[in-house]
């Protein structure tokens, strides 16, 4: 068995004197498997996924690291995961800064981490960059432009890009298509995937699609005021749920009429 | 009789660019028509241009006329404010997509809905607050009592949405124009607000204009469509024909990448 790069065990979060948000959430992620937390607004997604990036503590349980307590005074243990574990949003509008030119973006985790380290230079900043856009079918010349030049999947792409520029393990993703229009959702979900399979990128996502989470994730986690109410592979929790609340989830989904043949058959 | 009759629509920026360009097409009284389209193809400027709502600066053309049982035959392009004002909310009337913005955040939600209700049923006192208690029993809301007493950021998206659509119901329209109405909505409340939209609008016999840009939801709600890119409409007719069968480029995009994504929701052993 792999071990997991990131766990949460038995986490939970509650802002000051308020219920919990989060109770008692334990999930893996292991390597190439990627995992989808699925659930309606306030269910507690976003605040796992931000308890996965570091970006609050749990006030109950813990959050793993390769294995390790994630803490964020470890300045050490930090840079090692942030060169592991990268981020996209929601939303490519307000994602992206307006006055910076995409190729400053995309570069901005490599600054930060100091990236590529000076005694062992293979590439170049530039080079790095131009290598993230190009995976992101993105044009060399982009990164002379601003992103008030882009439509919102190009924008969203730019966002993927800084998130794969220092080669992560790990790309979490909130909601990452549902700002998109469907045949743009389409295509970043398609590659959502082939980084997935050229770049070995683990993908975790919280999304409210299960279209896009049954394209993208081998694993699915439903959420329900703020517990995980069930998980598993997602072709189980998906095709035959055992809760009601993911029953539920999956007859609202609305579905194309039948094709023809089908309907006739 | 056409409740509304859309001919040769051309809406222009005030920079002269066609944002819609010529598009036809009618509502029967009762009957229901999808527009569907992605963002920037015109949707929602179509239903503005319909209330005669098209923003200032940009120029209409073409004809719109709404013609509800009870009122004049309107010509919407070019009438005055006066005049229109006397119309919106009877002939046809619109449910927007985000109902947090559509409300006002300062007055309670009771007093909102007791608007419509007092200029076009003249309700006042006692009467007034039974027929705003009724209008949100009749979009099943529990509670109606509390949800009067309530500013909109005290409740729910999908209760916001369903006050929403008692005011809109509350003048009695013939034409509904639903933009969005569910985009903003989880999906279990989705289900839930369609299905109530859908039984009410039945019950009523009221005209339905349904906008989206989502297939799978128009498909559900309403038989015929009207396909629009950049403004254009480029394809129109039954929705199971569209579905099954999309003659135009864009349209067979459209239905491709709808497909592509409804089709990994299909469990049967692959």
């Amino acid at each position: 068995m792999t071990s997991a790069i990131l766990e949460a065990r038995g986490a939970g979060f509650a802002y000051r004197r308020a219920a919990p948000v989060l109770a008692d959430v334990s999930i893996e992620v292991t390597p190439g498997r990627g995992v989808a937390l699925v659930g309606e607004s306030g269910a507690g997604k976003t605040t796992l996924l931000r308890l996965l990036l570091g970006l609050m503590r749990p006030t109950s349980g813990r959050i793993l690291f390769d294995g390790a307590e994630l803490s964020p005074r470890d300045r050490v243990q930090m840079r090692a995961f942030r060169r592991s574990v990268q981020t996209v949003f929601q939303d490519p509008y307000s994602s992206l800064d307006p006055r910076q030119r995409v190729g400053r973006i995309v570069a901005e985790p490599l600054r930060s981490l100091g990236l590529p380290a000076p005694a062992s230079r293979r590439m170049d900043v530039a080079e790095m960059v131009a290598e993230a856009l190009r995976a992101v079918g993105l044009p060399p010349d982009a990164a002379h432009r601003y992103p008030h030049e882009f439509s919102g999947g190009q924008r969203q792409r730019v966002a993927i890009a800084r998130a794969i520029v220092c080669e992560p393990r790990v790309l979490l993703a909130d909601e990452p298509v549902s700002a998109l229009d469907v045949s743009t959702r389409v295509r970043i979900v398609d590659l959502l995937a082939e980084l997935r399979e050229t770049r070995g990128l683990t993908v975790v996502m919280v999304s409210h699609d299960l279209a896009v989470v049954a394209t993208l994730c081998q694993h699915t986690a439903v959420l329900e005021r703020g517990r995980i109410v069930e998980q598993g592979d997602t072709a189980a929790v998906l095709g035959s749920p055992r809760h009601p609340y993911t029953r539920r989830l999956i007859d609202s989904v609305p579905r194309l009429p039948p094709r023809a043949s089908q309907a006739r058959s | 009789m056409n409740v509304l009759d859309v001919t040769g629509l051309t809406v222009k920026s005030a920079d002269g660019r066609a944002l819609v360009s010529d598009v036809s097409f009618t509502i029967h009284s009762g009957a229901r028509l999808g527009l569907i389209g992605e963002s920037g193809s015109g949707k929602s400027l179509t239903a503005l241009a319909i209330m005669g709502l098209a923003p200032a600066g940009m120029t209409v053309s073409g004809s719109v006329v709404l013609d509800a049982p009870g009122l004049v035959r309107t010509e919407v392009v070019g009438a005055a404010e006066r005049h229109l004002n006397g119309l919106r909310g009877r002939a046809a009337t619109v449910v927007f997509q985000e109902p947090l913005t559509a409300l006002d955040p300062l007055m309670k939600i009771g007093s909102q809905l007791a608007e419509p209700l007092r200029r076009v049923r003249g309700l006042r006192g006692a009467a007034l607050r039974t027929a705003v208690i009724a209008a949100l029993e009749e979009v099943r809301l529990a509670d109606p009592g509390r949800i009067a007493k309530a500013y909109p950021h005290e409740v729910s998206g999908g209760q916001r949405q369903r006050v929403a659509i008692a005011m809109a119901l509350a003048c009695e329209p013939a034409l509904l124009i639903a933009d969005e109405p569910t985009t903003a909505l989880d999906v279990t409340v989705q289900a839930e607000v369609l299905a109530l939209l859908d039984g009410l609008v039945s019950a009523r016999g009221m005209a339905l204009l349904f906008i989206s840009h989502d297939l799978a939801v128009v498909a559900g709600v309403t038989d015929d469509v009207l396909v629009l890119k950049d403004g254009v409409a480029v394809e129109s007719g039954n929705v199971l024909d569209i579905v099954n069968a999309p003659r135009h480029p864009y349209t067979r995009e459209l239905v491709g990448s709808a497909r592509q994504l409804d089709g990994a929701l299909d469990w049967s052993p692959r």
